[in-house]
């Protein structure tokens, strides 16, 4: 792998809730190469956007990072203060947040909110401000006539461009998204994705992003992370994962969403619920809805254990998997 | 296109436009949503009308929940006039299942209060008693178990998918011919959409109920629907029957769809224009001729001069294309 620009290790998110504390995110580790583009994909409430959030040290109260280390560029991030942060974040880190329609301000033209980002952060002038503004919305394709528009004149795609273009104002070496695509229409989620990748190929930051939907990312993502329950359940180069997929979870996700070829068949899906998060039980969390589960899965967590750079938390075969599926 | 071999239609669009003026008092300017849209929907079958947002697909679901008076144009459902049946009877054989699930559940109530209400009033033969037994029953017909259990909780002890099935219910319990269905797996997690997928199909074998399935998802329109109608900038540009739209799309637009649709199984294609794939026009005041010509690879001169309208390529499979029908 090319030398890792973050390095998350053993990361440990808690909420505290009146029925005690719910581990969010669960001994998370992973690093992230330059240039490179990882996806974070699971349910809802399995803690991937606690990760991007503690990695990115946004969380507030009552979240709270219990114990890991998270090393950005060297500078582990859990030991700044709020003027270091201030200082990494948008210059070095940037983040798209997941709705666009709620993340621009409809008051200000996008001018404005553009200069904002870069007073904030740079001295540039009025003049260098604008040339940089126009720079970043033409490398999103959209018409710099559009500085002087508000958020409602654009459409759902150019609003989600605009942000990306917001988080590239200042050449960040790492953009986080959280969902950037789900609002949007499949046409207008294809253009984005071959945006991003077009970008990142010119521009060289690196990119995690997280989705419920692995297909929006099987043709972009270098690298696929599959969480569970706080839990990175599986881990391995994308085109590895979607071919040769190691934990039951990951199997049950692939065979979860309906084909436009081949022939028509009934899906399952995955049966049952996520795990609450509080009090997990011993075992391997995905237990309860797993298809292959044995006394083992009940009693001892498994750990994640790599093959070559695949890696699965799960004490069964791929092949078991298959014959156990089908 | 004749209908005499198929079981009687419960539904016939016919020639249905809406026009909604826009602009201050003084303009002329009117905003086609939905043009001169024809179609029927037949007993026990599931029909989809793909498009993207914009694409006039909500306009005909809020013309048939009786929400906006067409500009022109007649329905007819079970044989009457649209303008003849009585709103308590339209609501009860063609209700709605809205979009979030989230928002359009009372959360003060428990999940009892809206099934028990409209059985109340579309079933006025049934005692106290057997309202419940029969709340319970839907609530299991929906696969939200167990039914007396379940009857007790309130919308926030329930997911995002058990609301959505929770909505089917009482979309079920005025004994419907023809439910309308908006997007409503659009906001669930992946994993749980194809859950719901399933119900639709088994609504329309067991219970005998129609659906009109409203998406942008063509995958999910082809697992669930018979027919599929697609729509592009309030036009029907191509229909038939779901399997021959997807194995042989013949629009221009209908293969944009398709390409653009994230699927891990197909090869990745890299798409001519990588950028801005362009945005379904607003069809203010309309000029003749075809409303996807400025985005069309096929365009002709004729195109953008006069209307195509549908023409019958394969058996009930009709597209609105000069390009194609030559």
């Amino acid at each position: 792998m090319k030398s890792p620009v973050l390095q998350v290790r053993n990361l440990e998110v808690e909420y505290a809730t009146a029925k005690g504390a719910a581990k969010a995110v669960d001994r998370v580790s992973f690093d992230l190469g330059v240039g490179e583009f990882l996806a974070i994909v699971g349910e809802s409430g399995c803690g991937k956007s606690t990760l991007l959030f503690a990695i990115a040290r946004l969380l507030s109260s009552p979240a709270e990072i219990v114990a890991g280390s998270v090393i950005f560029d060297g500078v582990d991030l859990m030991a700044l203060d709020d003027e270091a942060l201030r200082q990494i974040r948008a210059r070095d880190i940037s983040v798209v947040m997941q709705s666009a329609m709620n993340a621009l301000n409809p008051t200000v033209s996008i001018r404005e909110q553009l200069a904002d980002t870069c007073k904030a952060h740079t001295d540039w002038d009025d003049a260098k401000i604008l040339e940089r503004s126009i720079e970043v919305l033409k490398m999103v394709s959209i018409d710099p006539v559009h500085l002087d528009s508000y958020a409602f004149q654009l459409s759902g795609g150019m609003r989600q461009r605009t942000m990306i273009a917001m988080a590239l104002l200042l050449n960040p070496k790492l953009v986080i998204m959280d969902e950037p695509t789900s609002a949007l229409d499949v046409v207008a989620q294809r253009s984005l994705m071959s945006q991003v990748q077009q970008l990142r190929k010119e521009l060289g930051f690196s990119v995690i992003f997280v989705t419920h939907d692995m297909n929006v990312v099987s043709h972009f993502s270098d690298r696929l992370a599959v969480m569970y329950a706080g839990q990175i359940v599986e881990i391995g180069e994308t085109r590895e994962v979607f071919d040769r997929p190691k934990h039951p979870y990951t199997f049950g996700l692939m065979e979860a969403f309906p084909a436009l070829i081949g022939e028509s068949r009934e899906l399952l899906g995955i049966p049952g619920n996520p795990p609450a998060l509080v009090n997990k039980k011993p075992g391997c969390q995905f237990a309860p809805r797993c298809t292959l589960v044995q006394e083992i899965c009940r009693q001892e967590e498994p750990p994640l254990v790599e093959e070559g750079h695949h890696g699965s938390r799960c004490f069964f075969s791929t092949d078991a998997l298959k014959q156990g599926a089908r | 296109m004749s209908n005499s071999e198929m079981n009687k239609p419960i539904l016939t669009v016919d020639k249905v436009t809406k026009v909604f003026k826009v602009g201050n008092f003084r303009s002329q300017a009117s905003l086609h949503a939905s043009d001169d849209i024809t179609f029927n929907i037949n007993e026990s079958e599931i029909v989809a009308l793909v498009g993207e947002s914009g694409s006039g697909k909500s306009t005909i679901a809020r013309i048939l929940a009786g929400i906006y008076k067409p500009t022109q144009g007649s329905i007819t459902f079970e044989g009457k006039a649209f303008g003849e049946i009585d709103k308590r009877t339209l609501r009860g054989r063609m209700p709605l299942v809205f979009q979030d699930p989230f928002s359009s559940i009372n959360p003060v109530y428990r999940v009892g209060h809206g099934i028990l209400r409209t059985l109340k009033l579309h079933r006025s033969d049934l005692s106290k008693e057997e309202r419940v037994a029969a709340a319970v029953e839907l609530l299991e017909k929906v696969g939200l178990t167990p039914g007396d259990e379940m009857l007790k909780r309130y919308p926030h002890e329930l997911s995002g998918g058990q609301r959505q099935r929770l909505g089917f219910a009482q979309a079920l319990a005025s004994n419907p011919s023809l439910i309308l269905a908006d997007e409503p797996v659009s906001m669930l997690d992946v994993s749980i959409r194809i859950g719901l997928l399933n119900l639709m199909r088994d609504l329309r074998s067991k219970e005998k109920v129609s659906i009109l399935y409203i998406t942008h998802d063509l995958a999910s329109a082809r697992y669930v629907a018979d027919r599929m109608i697609v729509l592009y900038a309030g036009k029907i540009v191509e229909e038939g029957p779901s399997e021959d739209v997807v194995a042989t799309p013949r629009h221009p637009y209908t293969k944009l769809l398709m390409s653009t649709a994230p699927d891990p199984r197909l090869p990745y294609v890299e798409l001519d224009n990588t950028g801005d794939l362009g945005e379904p026009p607003k069809v203010i005041n309309p000029e003749p001729g075809c409303r996807f010509a400025p985005r069309c690879p096929l365009v002709m001169d004729k195109c953008r001069t006069t209307d195509p309208h549908l023409q019958e390529v394969s058996i009930k499979h009709n597209v609105s294309c000069f390009a194609v029908s030559q």
